[in-house]
């Protein structure tokens, strides 16, 4: 990639290789942080990806990077680059509200670890992207405050619930940006939005600041424009870390980066016959078809294989997910941090009140469900048997990778829908996470990759997930890599307007 | 403990026999007992473990509950819970597991608790109590301590999070007890074994320990009735009251004509020493226990269960026994020194140096346990006396020779348990040494004899006895400092009567 139109700004880069040029001396981290706050204050009114920007404190850390350099500090693997973060991690300072009415104004009193590894790293945390509220959705649209759009098409979702943080990644508003996924809230966003998106083995990297939602499957996930980028930043914030007791003990991550690229001779993918037919929009299943394709050209054998138990996959994430919600945003209540609403003037009536006021339909909903799953005289007929069903979804898995090297199929089952298109059915919603619920629930690693365009007036973005066994993401992004390097798919960029729309 | 007397019952052994039904009732009791872990920092995060500090500022990010924090347990905690286990006998699970109690309240701040539901770190292990009865154990869990809700300043509810991620365990008896005498040994035998160990405090002022009473009545004979929870008590004595209280209270209420006791939870209120709904049975919250994703299951290894096997003192009642066995003490020695684990430590050490351990016991309890309640002296434990247990053996050592008599020890004592010094420096400090010279000692007798015929012959007319006046004539000479023992002889030698 190459600085664009923008005549020699810094715009338009990768992260390793914007890092590369500064500090090769060719820009100043100051004038990278300029240059993208300035495309922010642009664009960001038409694509809401951004709900917050401290220019001050991006460009105060900025100036100390470069005098940093001056000094002659070793530069880090993300010196210089702007990096936005999901408004569900916490920066010392900065506003962690969730997407939610009910943290609004609440200010993160200490640095999640992959936040502070990042930093050291030399990122410049730029903004905090919008999102659905406490990550529960699959459009953006469940944010107590703007909902992004998706670049390519401004009228329709960017996908969810790291919307905002997939959006400032594919419209340029940042070269690398961090979300979480629980479901999906990071491939499907990736999917729609044309980049990568890479959720990591469960406790590959730590959730200490991560403001929980489902605590077994959240996993922090970098959103990159190529696999470079993608494998740096997994690399910068993985890990180990003693404050989380479900971190592995592992080191951080290494990427292998052979000096050429590898034909894929002898790997083997596998292609679930679940991830295909009912449900599936048939230009997706179109552009995949011709992903798989692509890849079996460069090598690799395309094996068809059966994951049984993928039809209960929703059902169980759904029951798993808001039992551990229903549980994490019970301290939501008013007395300690966040919003309160008084009520009738008692302590239950405080709580009611402000959990009434503070959380939206969709977070409600899940409260509601995730408290019934867990109830006395309920928990073994549904969280109990949901907890039995994952096993044997990880045991579909185990089984599949004994004779396939990893999975591909399709992200999401749909094209980016129409805004407003999904928000009065929750059940159509859910099932956008089919194809990205699974590999949650069985902790593996999952990553999106740009495969092509589907659709008719204007094309849009379809993503093709790739799924490996525990802590394979080396694999998977080998694979992406090769089909990066053999495609243009990745390359191609939304036109923007600072007026509003695609041009 | 008396057995109190309560209007129109008569008690029987642990029988109430209703006066006007003739029924005989029996209790049937249990005991929940929390216990704060001694730890240097909180169950889950390192803020200090540490009682009256000001209101939250033994708090952090994680006991305060604020989003994306998470739980790493302290190994200490574990530590010690597990050497409560096997204290007691108890066995411990290879594999347990930490669960979430959901339930709103302002002072848990994550509104649920981490605690062990279906998987403990322990189960059995039992107590046996100076009545010869042996209350079971079920099991004991560990779990974070909640906030503290102040309701009493203003009108608004002050909550103080410093206790908020206390280490606790909760041990819970089986329903072995049928009074409140054996209730209360039984949580005084609980208690010394934290202490002993190390485990806890168990402060009951502090609230670092505190007790829930199960109880119910039935007719003797029949099927166990509907039991009620008395929750909180702090001090054994409203345990006692407690149980005292509500026993009558449930047989007046299933013989009378009002309703039958419900499964309820009920407030024992100290100063009017009665009991009172706090909820129903219907009014709990539904807990949604489901097991704490955010922290891997706990396993304890054979060797780690060993490790703290090892760590483990001997307890009280096995030292006691030891002690009236092995050293010939009385059973009421053996109870004083044993009461706390640091004088018992202190004894043993005593007892091995000066090889007396009757005398060392003597000193102890006499002499230096009075000496920690007398403002006279700084110290409140031994521990904090400058006087360690080689200079107690020393001293016995200086006594054993001749070098000191009796009084003259006391007062050398009580120098040591002020300044420190040795007993032999303090000796000649105070000019306390005896004096063992013959010929000085000669010189004393004969003056003593002079003038005193009578006695003489009466020493001579075989009463040996009246050698004693002779003999206080000498110390009187002397200043005390004459050794009885010579001075005796030599008396005797110049009357001309051998022993």
């Amino acid at each position: 990639m190459s600085a664009r139109e923008t005549g020699g700004a810094p715009l338009g880069l990768g992260a390793v290789e914007l890092r590369d040029r500064i500090v090769a001396g060719e820009f100043t981290a100051l004038e990278v942080t300029e240059a993208y706050l300035a495309r922010a204050r642009e664009l960001n009114s038409s694509l809401h990806a951004y709900q917050a920007m401290d220019e001050q404190r991006a460009l105060e850390r900025a100036r100390q990077l470069d005098q940093a350099l001056v000094d002659g500090e070793t530069p880090g693997p993300l010196f210089g680059v702007p990096i936005a973060l999901k408004a569900n991690m916490c920066l010392e300072g900065a506003e962690t509200n969730c997407g939610s009415r009910m943290l609004s104004g609440y200010r993160a009193p200490y640095t999640a670890t992959f936040v502070a590894r990042a930093l050291e790293a030399g990122a410049v945390p730029i903004a905090i992207t919008e999102m659905d509220e406490f990550a529960m959705g699959s459009s953006g649209e469940n944010s107590a405050f703007e909902c992004p759009r998706n670049p390519w098409d401004l009228a329709r979702a960017a996908g969810g619930s790291s919307s905002g943080s997939a959006v400032a990644v594919a419209a340029d508003l940042a070269p690398i940006s961090l979300g979480s996924d629980t479901g999906g809230s990071v491939r499907q966003p990736a999917a729609f939005c044309g980049i990568y998106g890479l959720k990591p083995t469960y406790g590959r990297v730590s959730r200490y600041g991560l403001v929980a939602f489902g605590s077994s499957l959240d996993q922090v996930s970098p959103f990159a424009r190529c696999v470079r980028d993608l494998e740096v930043l997994l690399e910068v914030i993985s890990g180990h870390d003693p404050k989380d007791s479900t971190s592995l003990p592992l080191e951080a991550f290494q990427a292998e980066r052979p000096a050429e690229l590898q034909r894929l001779v002898g790997l083997r993918i596998g292609v679930p016959r679940q991830y295909q037919g009912e449900g599936l929009d048939e230009s997706v299943s179109t552009v995949c078809d011709r992903a798989l394709a692509h890849l079996e050209s460069l090598g690799a054998e395309l094996v068809p294989i059966d994951l049984p138990h993928t039809r209960y996959a929703i059902p169980t994430y759904y029951v798993v997910a808001t039992a551990e919600a229903s549980s994490n945003l019970g301290r939501y209540d008013g007395s300690l941090f966040g919003s309160r609403v008084e009520g009738d003037g008692s302590l239950q009536g405080m709580f009611a009140a402000t959990r009434v006021a503070g959380f939206g339909d969709e977070v409600k909903r899940r409260i509601l469900l995730g408290t019934y799953v867990l109830s006395a005289g309920y928990y073994e007929a549904w969280y109990g048997k949901a907890q039995r069903v994952r096993t044997l979804l990880r045991r579909d898995f185990e089984s599949a990778f004994e004779s396939v090297d990893l999975i591909a199929g399709p992200t999401a089952p749909t094209l980016p829908f129409a805004l407003g298109e999904k928000t009065s059915d929750a059940l159509s919603m859910y099932l956008s996470d089919t194809f990205t619920v699974p590999a949650s629930l069985a902790g593996l690693p999952a990553l999106s990759l740009p495969a092509g365009f589907g659709g008719a007036e204007p094309p849009l973005p379809v993503g093709l997930q790739l799924i490996g066994p525990a802590l394979s993401e080396a694999r998977l992004l080998r694979v992406a890599a090769a089909f990066e390097a053999t495609t243009g798919h990745h390359a191609q960029r939304p036109t923007l307007s600072a007026a509003g729309g695609t041009a | 403990m008396s057995v109190s007397q309560v209007a129109g019952f008569r008690r029987e052994g642990t029988e109430w026999i209703s006066e006007s039904s003739g029924t005989r009732w029996i209790p049937v009791i249990g005991l929940e007992v929390h216990a704060q872990l001694r730890t240097m920092t909180k169950l889950f995060c390192g803020c200090a473990n540490r009682f009256g500090a000001s209101p939250n500022s033994l708090t952090c990010s994680v006991c305060t509950g604020q989003p994306g924090t998470l739980p790493v347990l302290n190994c200490d905690a574990l530590e010690l819970a597990v050497r409560a286990a096997l204290a007691i006998g108890a066995e411990v699970a290879p594999t347990s597991k930490f669960d979430r109690k959901n339930y709103f309240y302002c002072d848990v701040p994550k509104n649920y608790q981490i605690t062990q539901y279906d998987m403990p770190y322990c189960s059995g292990g039992s107590i046996t109590v100076p009545s010869g009865r042996t209350v079971r154990l079920n099991r004991i869990h560990m779990e974070e301590d909640a906030g503290k809700s102040v309701h009493d300043q203003g009108d608004s509810t002050l909550v103080d999070l410093n206790r908020a991620g206390v280490p606790l365990i909760e041990s819970v008896t089986e329903a072995d007890l049928d009074n409140a005498e054996d209730a209360a040994a039984y949580l005084s035998a609980l208690r010394e074994i934290l202490i002993y160990t190390g485990v806890s405090n168990a402060d009951m002022e502090k609230g670092e320990m505190r007790c829930d009473v199960n109880i119910s009545v039935h007719p003797v004979g029949a099927p166990w009735r509907t039991k009620v929870e008395i929750k909180n008590l702090n001090s054994i004595s409203n345990v006692v009251a407690s149980i005292e209280h509500e026993i009558p209270r449930q047989i007046a209420a299933w013989e009378g004509v009002g309703p039958d006791p419900v499964q309820e939870t009920r407030l024992f209120d100290a100063e009017k020493g009665t009991t009172r709904t706090m909820r129903s049975k219907e009014g709990e919250a539904d807990y949604r226990y489901f097991p704490d994703p955010d922290l891997p299951p706990l396993t304890a290894s054979p060797a780690f269960i060993e490790e703290q096997r090892a760590a483990l003192p001997e307890l009280p009642g096995a030292r006691r026994a030891r002690y009236q066995a092995e050293m010939g003490l009385s059973a009421y020695d053996a109870g004083v020194l044993t009461a706390a684990r640091d004088v018992a430590d202190f004894f043993e050490a005593a007892a091995r140096l000066s090889g007396r351990p009757k005398e060392a016991a003597n000193w102890i309890s006499n002499e230096i346990l009075r000496a920690l309640s007398d403002d006279e002296y700084e110290a409140q434990l031994i521990d904090e006396l400058p006087l360690k247990p080689f200079d107690l053996a020393d001293l016995i050592g200086l006594v054993d020779k001749g070098t000191l008599h009796m009084s003259g020890a006391r007062q050398v004592l009580r120098q040591m348990m002020k300044s420190g010094k040795a007993a032999g420096e303090l000796v000649i400090e105070l000019g306390l040494e005896q004096v063992q010279d013959d010929e000085q000692l000669e010189a004393w007798c004969a003056e003593a004899l002079v003038g005193r015929e009578a006695v003489i012959e009466q020493v001579r007319g075989g009463k040996t006895k009246a050698v004693g006046s002779l003999m206080g004539a000498v110390m009187q000479a002397s200043a005390g400092k004459a050794n009885p023992q010579k001075v005796r002889e030599i008396l005797l030698r110049l009357i001309g009567t051998a022993e």
